[in-house]
């Protein structure tokens, strides 16, 4: 999907959780996860830092379509 | 002649651990044969025998992978084993991409020959066709009565050290590896006559077949968000509660698309997860941890990020194949180009 999606022009940010996967299937800008069953969070925090951890990754993964890249690339 | 010996690694379904919600266990060790491990170990008969298995959950593998990988070989070491099994693993992503990882791992380090069976298009076949023998098998485990004996034929090959042959005699996906060889006719002849049959329509063999490289050009980066539309694509499976559309938990035919004009965050009252490949508890309790609308509604109303674009798409990546994937990409891109969104934020569990 990422790939096809990319292929019309609009740059796509994946957040996953298994970036070796990702690679395979062909994204360009990848942002690893916290972990599989919830990517954006983690049930372990309470509700105020969880928010402040997912406001974290998705600042980054914003950053991650900012980023010029030549080839698929990781972003931390 | 003593037996030769079998070390086996199965997930915690295989291995009759649990489903999902044992996902994230951590490798261990178990004497004996388990679960598949039967049939594979009645099937090797009186040349080997499986001494035993390493059990470990998919997520733990996938999220831990380097001290997963240093557990699982210092528990496989002391065994001294002729031969390493996983699997097989089907269509079952992270369990491929943990068998195919472990075996590529017990052969470089341990030196021990190593095999694991599954689907051509598991991402642990992308990932290690290369570098080791992978029985291809069907997509789901319905077809394990027809993988084992693949994976035992070439499994005694591999104990005797016997040659190995092509991929399409024994089974296995093709790894790249060339080897030369004497033909009857020579090379343009061959070459020829493969002509000949493809003008005619015949089937032919190619000698050298052409790497499919498909990969797309990263897409330019984009400027200030603060102008832009972002949209949100899953293949976490999110949808509105009860799942209106019916898409599969796993092998997902069809992708939805929901009106997120007004949602300030993804609530459990009205969203779930539609997946079947991990524990849904999480996302159950607040499918933002799959989505994160409510972050992207801050972020918006901040004035960082000029829009998030009023639908957003949904599928359950569980063995959907390929080509289903790559349909329903194609779909979704046209239908965001059209709607003049700029950038697409896509999350995978």
């Amino acid at each position: 999907m990422v790939k096809e999606i990319e292929r019309f022009g609009l740059p796509v940010v994946h957040v996953c959780t298994v970036v070796p996967i990702s690679m395979t299937v062909g994204a360009n800008r990848i942002v690893p996860a916290v972990a599989i069953p919830h990517p954006f969070g983690n049930p372990a925090l309470d509700v105020k830092e969880e928010k402040a951890l997912r406001r974290k990754l998705v600042e980054k993964a914003m950053k991650a379509l900012q980023t010029e890249i030549e080839t698929q690339t990781v972003i931390e | 002649m003593a037996k030769k010996k079998v070390v086996h690694y199965l997930n915690q379904f295989f291995a009759g651990i649990g489903g999902e919600e044992k996902a994230d266990m951590p490798p261990e060790l178990r004497e004996g044969v388990i679960g598949p491990g039967m049939a594979l170990n009645t099937a090797l008969g009186e040349e080997a025998e499986i001494v035993a298995t390493i059990v470990c959950g998919d997520s733990y593998f996938n999220e831990n992978p380097e001290i997963s990988k240093q557990k699982i070989l210092e528990m496989i070491k002391p065994f001294e084993p002729d031969l390493f099994l996983a699997g097989p693993a089907f269509n079952a992503g992270r369990y491929g991409v943990a068998c195919a990882t472990v075996a590529w791992l017990v052969q470089e380090e341990l030196k021990i020959p190593a095999l694991t069976g599954m689907y051509i298009e598991n991402p642990g076949a992308d990932l290690f066709r290369k570098a080791v023998y992978i029985v291809e098998t069907g997509n789901s485990a319905a077809t394990m009565r027809k993988a084992v004996p693949g994976m035992v034929s070439l499994a005694k090959k591999l104990l005797h050290g016997e040659p190995i042959g092509l991929p399409a005699e024994e089974g296995y996906i093709p790894r790249g590896i060339r080897r030369n060889v004497f033909k009857e006719e020579r090379g343009s002849r061959r070459a020829v006559n493969m002509l000949l049959a493809k003008l005619k329509g015949d089937d032919y063999q190619t000698e050298y077949a052409m790497p499919d490289f498909d990969r797309v050009p990263p897409a330019d980066a984009v400027g200030d968000l603060s102008h832009l539309k972002i949209a949100l694509v899953t293949s976490g499976g999110i949808v509105p509660k009860t799942n209106p559309d019916r898409v599969e938990s796993s092998s997902a035919s069809k992708f939805g698309k929901y009106s997120i004009e007004g949602v300030e965050d993804l609530t459990a009252e009205e969203y779930e997860t539609a997946h079947g490949g991990y524990d849904p508890v999480y996302a159950n309790e607040d499918p933002d941890r799959v989505m994160p609308l409510d972050v992207l509604r801050d972020m918006e109303r901040e004035g960082i990020i000029g829009h998030i674009h009023e639908f957003f798409y949904s599928t359950v990546g569980n063995g959907t194949s390929v080509g289903n994937s790559r349909a329903f990409g194609i779909r979704i891109g046209k239908e965001l180009r059209e709607a003049g969104v700029d950038a697409v934020l896509l999350t995978s569990t």
